[in-house]
């Protein structure tokens, strides 16, 4: 079988050529830089199966970005044939490319992709004419409509398995001809690739035994007489310069003309309206800020739009209860019939968002199955532990994740929108002036706001970064964007606090929640970027896409991509934690089972209890008494996955006292009774308590990820940079969660942290203008911190 | 007229004559296709005042004022 490489610029249609060829899901969007990582599938439609990877988006085969790195190698190594795609509508910055890739000594086949558009907006290519001009094979061809893709298949296959690399650049021939002689007698594949690159002084190529010297040979021609030679041999000649010029000189002289306008860029004008507006010198920051807030309140707010007032207070809709059509029994909401029960989905006192109508929609179908099943064992004579078993640890724990699916997907559908229509680009524009202050470049938006669905891409994606120390400190604070699986943890948590205390508003401790995450990511890069990560702010230099509608087709992959991977999750590692802890909680030490109420003896809760103490300085420790080892237990299966944090309380708390009739399946109601029955044991304040609950969300928030993002990250950072950033993940989030208690509960150890916070800016400041050597203060400050903390 | 890309107004136009700038940067700009010779013509900045968006070689194109600096340009007529 014969393996094609796709090798093109960012958001030139890369991964949607590939879909279309492999029938993959791959994720498309509308970001330079969105393929960071190479994917590989098999094309079977034609008579022999041709294998594809796709590499990620690339403009040059420079050795400064990582992504660039890994095209290079794999062409070089692998020996593959390559498909170089081409945006028909940006052609010269595309061509800049081929002309590198054509120096390679592999078979080359371009498609000319987007013909669609141009011809859309009027013009023509003579495809012909550039085939002759660039010596390989080119197709004109459309991946999104599917045009061309046989014929481009067909031409690939019929490829010779060898070619011998051409150049455009004709006026350093006699050097080249030299590097080339000194490549083919060190037996290197692709000479002529390897010759360009030197004389560029590339340090890949640097780097090479000899390659100085044969260098300096081929520069100066072995004889010094002529000026030109001379002065090569003293660097006076520019080639880096030269060889890029060239090329771009040729492009424009030779192939770009195939291209023949037919009215002046009228093409760009819809886009260009979108943009007068969309980065607007006043209402560009405004109009971020509100869609960022519409996004969310689509996604959550269970009073739409506030038709039913800000606060409580102004309400003037009225409630279910309120209506008659359902009657409060024990704090629980008991629906007359099923048909208000489905009322409920879309209101109730006042209109839900789209997310919260889905959730309720999707939560009362599981609430069906899981009663049903309950109900059909317990008519079958199951035995009471395998019912709890089912019920309790199997539904209850992948019911409560599942739940959440609805409101991650419309907030990822949201993103998508955000990518595909190019908008995204557009907030790295507007912002990157902001982000620039804090050490990182506009660039690095992209990552960190991809940690709000999931930490995995997000971190793989920092490879769009040049900088090493941008994106090891980028990489650090992606887990702060608070992710979907973390979602859950702050709805159930802030849905219990406001159910059992009465107080707040769980929409907006939400919202607070993710702003505490952000502006804990901001002060950890300041941090970083003025003490372990010092250096320059790296470039931004940067394509903005053209403003394009987003595909239904592809926001439709995108999203059924992520619900398989969701809901996979939720029946493999989810599934299996569920039934460990379950398992683990109904057992003694002497392996016997224990019923609901004696579960304070279970070997779990003993584990738990002897971690608990840890988190005393962070308010869910000790002082939260007998059930207080929950939290401890929950912590700790967050490791494994963010989603068991709330599975476990569902998983737990239905089994804690007979505080509990079938709850809904979102974790509101299990942390609900939770609450009441640990402030009912210790008698501890609503205040203290309310501070301990949000404590427990910042420190789950902020603290090491879940297994995959962690091994993730391992991968992506420098070696032996990941121990440190797992100690910075724990200190951190200990130092935040400690910080909220604190100051929730007490309000006067706010100047304390205050007052450590100028101190540390005092010290990195002197240290930073060099007014004196900071490391042996440094540790003594240190142990002030910890001091503190315990406060 | 010689100037540095970053004294450019919105709407001003000129070629190419010099790209400087430490490596990276400049290896960077001459792969998106700021070399001597392009046409470049400055769109606006963005609403903070830095970065700027520039137009060549029929695509848009970012980058910060200090980057912009290290490019020098001949002003010529708005097409």
């Amino acid at each position: 079988m014969r393996t094609f490489a796709l090798a093109g610029n960012p958001n030139c249609g890369k991964t949607t050529l590939f879909n279309a060829l492999t029938g993959a899901t791959a994720h498309v969007g509308n970001w330079p830089g969105v393929t960071v990582d190479k994917r590989e599938g098999v094309y079977k439609k034609g008579g022999e199966h041709i294998a594809i990877v796709d590499l990620p988006g690339i403009y040059s085969l420079s050795p400064y970005t990582p992504e660039e790195v890994i095209s290079r190698n794999f062409i070089l190594e692998e020996n593959v044939g390559i498909i170089n795609i081409v945006d028909a509508t940006n052609l010269e910055r595309n061509l800049y490319l081929t002309t590198q890739l054509l120096e390679m000594d592999v078979p080359v086949i371009v498609a000319l992709n987007m013909m669609d558009e141009v011809e859309r907006s009027g013009d023509s290519m003579d495809v012909a004419a550039l085939e002759a001009a660039l010596g390989v094979p080119v197709v004109a061809m459309s991946a999104l409509k599917g045009k061309g893709v046989k014929e481009l298949m067909a031409r690939a296959a019929a490829l010779p398995e060898t070619r011998k690399g051409s150049t455009v650049l004709k006026s350093m021939a006699r050097e080249i001809a030299a590097l080339v002689g000194h490549f083919e007698s060190e037996r290197v594949s692709s000479p002529l690739f390897h010759a360009v690159k030197l004389l560029e002084r590339d340090e890949l190529e640097l780097a090479r035994r000899g390659a100085e010297s044969a260098l300096y040979a081929a520069v100066s021609g072995g004889v010094k007489s002529d000026e030109r030679e001379t002065a090569a041999a003293q660097n006076v000649i520019d080639y880096e310069a030269e060889i890029a010029d060239e090329r771009y000189r040729y492009i424009s002289e030779n192939l770009a003309p195939a291209k023949a306008r037919s009215a002046s860029a009228k093409t760009m004008s819809r886009s260009d309206k979108t943009d007068r507006v969309l980065t607007h010198r006043i209402w560009a920051i405004p109009i971020f800020v509100a869609v960022m807030f519409m996004i969310f309140h689509l996604t959550f707010s269970e009073n739409l739009f506030y038709l039913n007032g800000f606060t409580e207070g102004q309400a003037w809709m009225p409630s279910l209860v309120e209506c008659g059509l359902a009657r409060e029994i024990d704090g629980e909401v008991v629906y007359n019939n099923f048909g208000v029960e489905l009322l409920a989905v879309f209101y109730d006192g006042a209109v839900f968002s789209p997310g919260v109508i889905l959730t309720n929609f999707l939560n009362l179908f599981l609430d069906h199955i899981s009663s049903g099943v309950v109900t059909l064992m317990e008519n079958g004579g199951a035995a009471a532990w395998s019912v709890g078993l089912v019920g309790d640890g199997i539904l209850g724990g992948i019911f409560a994740v599942l739940g959440f699916l609805p409101q991650i997907l419309v907030l990822f559908l949201f993103f998508s929108l955000l990518e595909d229509s190019g908008y995204m680009a557009r907030i790295a524009f507007v912002l990157d002036r902001i982000f620039r202050r804090f050490g990182v470049s506009g660039r690095a938006f992209m990552p960190m706001i991809m940690g709000f669905g999931c930490s995995v891409p997000a971190a793989i994606n920092t490879r769009t970064l040049a900088d090493e120390k941008e994106r090891t400190a980028t990489i650090r604070v992606i887990p702060f964007f608070s992710c979907g699986a973390k979602l859950p943890i702050l709805t159930a948590v802030a849905g219990g606090i406001v159910a059992a205390f009465g107080i707040g508003n769980a929409d907006a401790i939400t919202f607070s929640m993710y702003l505490l995450g952000i502006v804990a990511a901001i002060v950890c890069i300041l941090l970083m970027r003025n003490t372990t990560l010092k250096g320059e702010t790296p470039p931004f230099i940067m394509e903005l896409p053209t403003y394009r509608a987003p595909r239904l087709k592809n926001l439709m992959r995108h999203l059924w991509d992520k619900t398989k991977h969701f809901v996979k999750k939720a029946f493999t590692i989810i599934f299996a934690s569920t039934v460990v802890i379950w398992l683990f909680s109904h057992l003694d030490w002497r392996w016997h089972y224990l019923p609901d109420e004696q579960m304070n003896e279970s070997i779990l809760a003993s584990i738990g209890m002897f971690i608990q103490p840890i988190f005393t300085p962070l308010g869910f420790g000790s002082q939260l008494g007998t059930f207080g080892w929950v939290f401890a237990v929950a912590t700790i299966t967050g490791l494994i996955a963010k989603e068991n944090v709330i599975a476990t309380f569902t998983t737990l708390a239905v089994c804690i006292g007979a505080y509990l009739g079938a709850g809904t399946e979102d974790g509101v109601e299990e942390l609900t009774a939770l609450i009441s029955a640990i402030q009912g044991t210790t008698g501890i304040s609503t205040q203290v308590f309310t501070a301990a609950l949000i404590s427990f969300i910042a420190f789950n928030m902020t603290t090491v990820p879940c297994f995959a993002a962690c091994a993730t990250a391992k991968g992506e950072l420098q070696k032996g940079k990941f121990k440190r950033t797992l100690l910075f993940w724990l200190a951190s989030s200990y130092i935040i969660g400690a910080a909220v208690y604190t100051i929730g509960a007490y309000v006067w150890p706010l100047a304390l942290w205050l007052a450590l916070i100028a101190a540390v800016t005092a010290l990195i400041v002197l240290r930073n203008i060099g007014k004196f050597d900071i490391t042996k203060i440094f540790k003594r400050k240190g142990r002030a911190e910890k001091s503190e903390v315990k406060q | 007229m010689e100037k540095p890309l970053s004294e450019f107004k919105p709407d001003e136009c000129g070629m190419v004559v010099k790209v400087g700038g430490e490596g990276r940067i400049r290896r960077r700009l001459f792969d998106m296709g700021i070399t001597p010779g392009a046409v470049v013509t400055m769109r606006k900045a963005a609403p903070l005042g830095d970065p700027v968006e520039v137009r060549l070689r029929g695509y848009e194109l970012t980058l910060r004022k200090s980057e912009a600096a290290c490019v020098i340009v001949s002003e010529e007529d708005a097409e």
